[in-house]
């Protein structure tokens, strides 16, 4: 479908995807203006039934899934026995099932892991062959929503999924996304992906809604600082320094990864993430060093040019404790360049509630 | 597809080169900027410099990558776009024409014979 819309096309793990239509900086403002829809069906489903479904999740992620209501969704992450991160994810507590989404190219990977950790009465499924996934978003996402949904949209909070019916197919709708911006993601057969994407652009046309591609993803991602498995965290890397800690809860009883993660956090971090932008000119490229004025103390994992704040930002690992707010640093490119630590996400006003 | 226009050479770094006299003015294809994509910023050579072909003597960079640009040509820079160092995505909107990146006074004339001719890059980008 993509091929229709002049999309620039590269293979990503296995999938042909669109990386970019009318290009990344006008693609990004229509998510953050207007509304943009991403074909992200590369994104990996794996499946988890039986009564000990809770428990087998908790079991095997960071976060507590038994907190959630039904329906509920939360961000998480997997954990090798040494707490480097297997992949992070989202988990929907959906009526009969645990529903884990996970990184396209962690798909195969991280099926494996479940299956070789696997306790308790519980059957795994692999769905991502079958499953496609369509990413609403911008402020303008659920007046379009609105038009597809016969339930009022605003009461689907973020965070939150429903089970519905459009015209007849069955999806998955959750308020969702990956770019700080208000929005939706279906999951549906992906024999329906074409039909409900030609739907949406339908609803979408008086709000000039438009395709995007990953590209655009990534720098949307990147302004909120959301963390991209394989750059800003991978098996290297453990929550705690990455700024997740957020999502690991050590009082819901044991889970792969929780004990070298305790004495992690008992002996003290020795780097953590940290987020930064460009004080003068210049764009932070990813693997590149990050010094202070005697010697290196870490690596860019992420950088590029912020297409809201028109100047070069970058994420990295900075040793402790040169990561406080405030500090001017300097990434080592063919120049090197001054940049400075900032708290927060980078882009500060995002629809998303 | 690529637009290639006549009237100018190209370079395998994909720069292209119009001679008038001894000044060269010199941009980036529209292979180039279709490469790239989203031009966010540009460094070219200093006004007054004197660059020696094939030297890297600037910068551009691009949301998603960054390139070197490469001195078509030997001589002192005479002029530099400040229009496309001030909103580099000129380069994306119009590489030959407005998204000019520089002009040189030629020093060395023979090395035009260096340059590709429009049919010679055609055959190049066909390659790569």
């Amino acid at each position: 479908m993509h091929l229709k819309n002049n999309g620039k096309i590269v293979e990503f793990a296995g999938y042909l995807m669109p990386v970019q239509f009318e290009g990344i900086i006008p693609e990004h403002q229509t998510v953050r203006t207007s509304v943009g829809v991403f074909d992200v069906s590369h994104m990996g489903e794996v499946e988890i039934r039986g009564k000990d479904r809770t428990k087998f999740v908790n079991y095997i992620t960071t976060n507590d899934a038994s907190k959630l209501a039904l329906n509920q969704i939360q961000y998480s992450t997997m954990l090798y026995p040494d707490a480097g991160i297997v992949d992070d994810l989202l988990v929907y507590n959906l009526e009969d099932r645990m529903f884990l989404v996970v990184n396209a190219a962690n798909t195969e990977k991280d099926y494996q892991w479940i299956l070789d950790n696997k306790q308790f009465d519980v059957e795994i499924s692999n769905l991502s062959e079958g499953i496609g996934q369509l990413a609403v978003q911008g402020p303008k996402a659920e007046a379009v929503g609105q038009k597809l949904f016969d339930f009022n949209l605003s009461e689907l909070e973020y965070y939150w999924a429903t089970e519905v019916k459009i015209k007849d197919i069955p999806i998955i709708l959750s308020r969702t996304g990956y770019t700080g911006e208000d929005g939706f993601e279906i999951y549906l057969d992906e024999k329906y992906a074409v039909r409900v994407w030609d739907m949406i652009f339908e609803a979408g046309k008086e709000f000039n809604i438009k395709p995007i591609g990953l590209g655009a993803r990534d720098t949307l991602r990147f302004e909120m600082r959301y963390c991209l498995y394989g750059n800003d965290i991978d098996k290297t890397t453990n929550p705690l320094e990455a700024g997740l800690a957020w999502v690991v809860k050590f009082d819901k009883g044991d889970f792969i990864g929780k004990e070298s993660l305790l004495k992690i956090k008992e002996e003290g971090l020795k780097r953590k993430l940290v987020g930064f932008e460009v004080v003068d000119k210049g764009i932070p490229r990813p693997h590149q060093e990050i010094h202070n004025e005697e010697r290196k103390l870490g690596f860019v994992t992420s950088g590029t040019f912020s297409p809201s704040l028109k100047k070069g930002i970058g994420i990295g690992y900075v040793e402790l404790p040169h990561n406080k707010v405030g500090t001017i640093l300097k990434v080592i490119g063919k120049t090197p360049i001054d940049v400075k630590i900032i708290k927060g996400p980078f882009y500060k006003r995002g629809s998303h509630k | 597809m690529a637009n290639i226009i006549e009237g100018v050479k190209y370079t395998k770094e994909h720069e292209w080169v119009k001679i008038d006299g001894d000044i060269a003015t010199t941009g980036i294809t529209d292979y180039a900027q279709s490469e790239l994509s989203d031009i966010v910023m540009v460094e070219p050579p200093g006004i007054g410099q004197k660059i020696k072909a094939g030297d890297a003597v600037g910068t551009i960079e691009a949301v998603k990558a960054v390139t070197d640009l490469y001195a078509c040509l030997s001589g002192a820079v005479t002029e530099v776009n400040d229009a496309v160092v001030a909103d580099p995505s000129i380069m994306n909107k119009d590489a030959y024409g407005e998204g000019w990146i520089y002009k040189v006074k030629i020093d060395a004339p023979k090395e035009i014979d260096n340059l590709l001719s429009p049919e010679q890059y055609k055959e190049l980008i066909a390659k790569s």
